[in-house]
């Protein structure tokens, strides 16, 4: 199968006052039509930045972005106006990211009445479908945003994204706002929708079980680059990068266990301005040898469709 | 090494046996009230509650379940004049704290009663040194010399993984995780009876969060403080607590100690909260999430606040106000089903 998604080498840098903070730091994905990529890494990452360079969001410093074997990597005005009707997101913050001033209606009818594709009676049955589609109720059309709670305002941010029948969704945090309860109804709304309407998602999110279980395969991100990634069952089985294996560790279960054996990690994510050559974990980790601190690590592919930049991971 | 361990955590047992008496903190029947604007929201709804010495205790529940309302009426820091005690009483450590006027209050807040908050972010004086913080929090409570209180400060940032020649840093030198801990070291300064933290730490990233999960772990032992956690983190429960209370619409649903509510749930909201979150050792193709939303607080329903999301409601669930059913010492629960499970038991016994 063709990738819907690709990027080849993909940078992303910021000028700030003490140089250039390396946000996204040479990352290559590729994500299949109707499958979901998971992102995870702690704050500071880059995750997010991510996820905005591949809708266009922020402009690249360096590398390729292709969307359906096309190079979008700096499309002009009319080229990027037809690519967002196909890549939409679905943002953390279901309290920020809607206008306080729309009705639920108004904000669910913007893009489509942006595009011109729908009008009047029309528009409005677009709207109730897609309301329908998301669980909310229809009543709820003429209410605005400040008047629902978490989990509804989430719907309506997904129902925003569906409107223009996208194919690919970028997904930030988009459960870590709502208590557990809701968070469970969103995740299958969201699964289901993917289902019906063959949606890609990059699923980007700190949350590692939920992660495991919405994802197909799962990037570790750590400082701007991909540590690990694997199918999603595989990391979590065996993850082999030391960062993995220590972020796994750290996940409080809801499970009383008499023994557990947690990695604790020393120290603080180093900074991500002008970070020098060699690992950037090296510094936190307890595997590291002086080579670490010297050598980029590429990644390394371990076993089927299973790659680690880690030069030791056969050792540990 | 292994019985070395076996040895700290057999005396870790008896001492818990032994202090298991002595309560620090009973709460009785507490209903507290939010006056607005917009009218009457009942936040909690009749609440009892006790910690025994040494005991840590998770409260969990979801948002406006009345969490942090439970931890600000126990520090008397509701927010004036809106919220109110309208009925119950609250004893700490056999003191009557309702009752106490403002100065005796200020005399238990920070020394025998401490608060850590969610966000260390906005917890922390950002024009203050970070020692300065702490060595006001001691010389607030004890009679001692500034220097005294910044040797003393000192200690206790090394105490929470801080060097102390970090002592005169302002807030925003830090990092989340540092904040935290420095907010850890402040409460626990005068070495109190009861830590409350409320949240503490949601707004951090899941290896930091394990520091400081670890550091609160030795400090309870070192310290020998009573806690109290407030979270919506099953898993924070699991590593931290011995007693589990399960909040919803301001009443404890079900109560028990930790094995009681992660190994034999009885209340369909506890059981709904498991199924509700992904489990990392097995793969389910969808989550079983409960139905719906918590009702209104300002317009909480008759009968069982929980009836209208539970797949086993029955017609007398939302008559009345179902009794609380204790199954044994501990473990009790508010819930019709439960009688019958009761009933069932001392038919057997008897």
């Amino acid at each position: 199968m063709l990738p819907l998604v690709e990027t080849k080498d993909l940078k992303k840098y910021f000028r700030v006052p003490d140089g250039w903070l390396h946000a996204v730091d040479g990352i290559n994905i590729s994500i299949d039509a109707g499958m979901t990529l998971g992102i995870v890494g702690e704050s500071g990452c880059g995750k997010s930045t991510l996820g905005r360079l591949l809708l266009q969001l922020l402009e690249p410093t360096d590398g390729i972005i292709r969307f359906q074997q096309k190079d979008v990597s700096s499309p002009n005005k009319g080229q990027l106006k037809e690519l967002r009707k196909d890549m939409q997101m679905i943002f953390q913050d279901p309290y920020s990211s809607l206008n306080p001033r729309m009705t639920v209606a108004e904000i669910i009818s913007e893009p489509m009445r942006r595009y011109r594709l729908y009008k009047g009676a029309e528009l409005r049955e677009r709207v109730v479908n897609l309301m329908n589609t998301v669980g909310l109720e229809q009543r709820l059309e003429n209410s605005y945003p400040h008047e629902l709670d978490g989990g509804r305002r989430q719907r309506i941010g997904i129902a925003r994204a569906l409107a223009l029948e996208p194919k690919f969704v970028v997904c930030d945090e988009p459960v870590s706002a709502l208590d557990v309860s809701i968070q469970a109804q969103i995740l299958n709304l969201m699964m289901d929708l993917q289902e019906e309407y063959g949606l890609t998602y990059m699923f980007i999110t700190h949350d590692l079980s939920v992660v495991k279980h919405i994802s197909d395969e799962i990037a570790v991100m750590y400082l701007g680059q991909i540590v690990e990634q694997s199918p999603a069952d595989r990391l979590f089985e065996q993850p082999r990068h030391p960062y993995s294996q220590a972020l796994l560790s750290a996940i409080p279960r809801p499970k009383i266990r008499k023994e557990q054996q947690r990695i604790i990690l020393k120290g603080e994510i180093s900074s991500p301005i002008n970070p020098t050559p060699g690992c950037r974990f090296a510094p936190r980790c307890i595997h590291a040898v002086d080579a670490c601190r010297t050598q980029n690590q590429e990644l390394i592919e371990v076993d089927q469709g299973h790659f680690v930049a880690c030069q030791r991971y056969d050792e540990i | 090494m292994a019985c070395v361990t076996h040895l700290i955590r057999a005396l870790r047992i008896s001492e818990q046996v032994m202090n298991m008496d002595e309560k620090i903190l009973e709460i009785e029947n507490l209903a507290v009230e939010y006056r607005t604007d917009d009218g009457v929201v009942k936040a909690v709804n009749g609440l009892d509650l006790t910690l025994e010495k040494g005991g840590t205790l998770g409260l969990v529940g979801e948002t406006g379940a009345g969490k942090t309302t439970t931890a600000l009426s126990i520090m008397r820091l509701l927010p004036d004049p809106q919220g109110v005690i309208t009925s119950g009483s609250i004893k700490f450590a056999g003191k009557d704290i309702l009752s106490m006027s403002k100065s005796e209050l200020r005399k238990v807040r920070g020394k025998h009663i401490s608060m850590v908050f969610q966000d260390p972010m906005t917890s922390l004086n950002p024009i203050l040194t970070v020692g300065d913080q702490i060595a006001e929090a001691i010389r607030l409570h004890e009679k001692i010399s500034h220097a005294d209180a910044a040797v003393r400060a000192q200690s206790m940032l090394e105490r929470v993984g801080i060097p102390a020649n970090r002592y005169s840093e302002y807030p925003h030198q830090f990092s989340g995780g540092m904040k935290q801990r420095v907010v850890i070291a402040i409460a626990l300064a005068c070495n109190p009876q009861l830590l409350i933290a409320d949240e503490p730490t949601t707004a951090l990233d899941v290896t930091i969060q394990a520091q400081v999960l670890a550091l609160m772990n030795n400090l309870k032992h070192d310290f020998k403080t009573s806690m109290i956690i407030i979270t919506h983190d099953l898993g924070v429960v699991a590593e931290m607590c011995d007693r589990v209370a399960i909040l919803y619409c301001g009443e404890i649903v079900e109560y028990g100690s930790l094995e009681d509510i992660f190994e034999r749930p009885e209340h369909p909201y506890t059981k709904g909260l498991f199924s509700s979150i992904p489990d990392l050792d097995t793969k389910v193709p969808r989550l079983t999430p409960i139905p719906g939303l918590a009702p209104d607080p300002s317009k909480l329903p008759e009968g069982c606040k929980f009836a209208n999301r539970c797949s086993m409601r029955m017609p007398e669930c939302v008559k009345a106000d179902p009794p609380v059913v204790n199954l044994d010492n501990l473990h009790r629960v508010k819930c019709l089903l439960a009688r019958g499970k009761d009933a069932k038991r001392h038919a057997t016994l008897g």
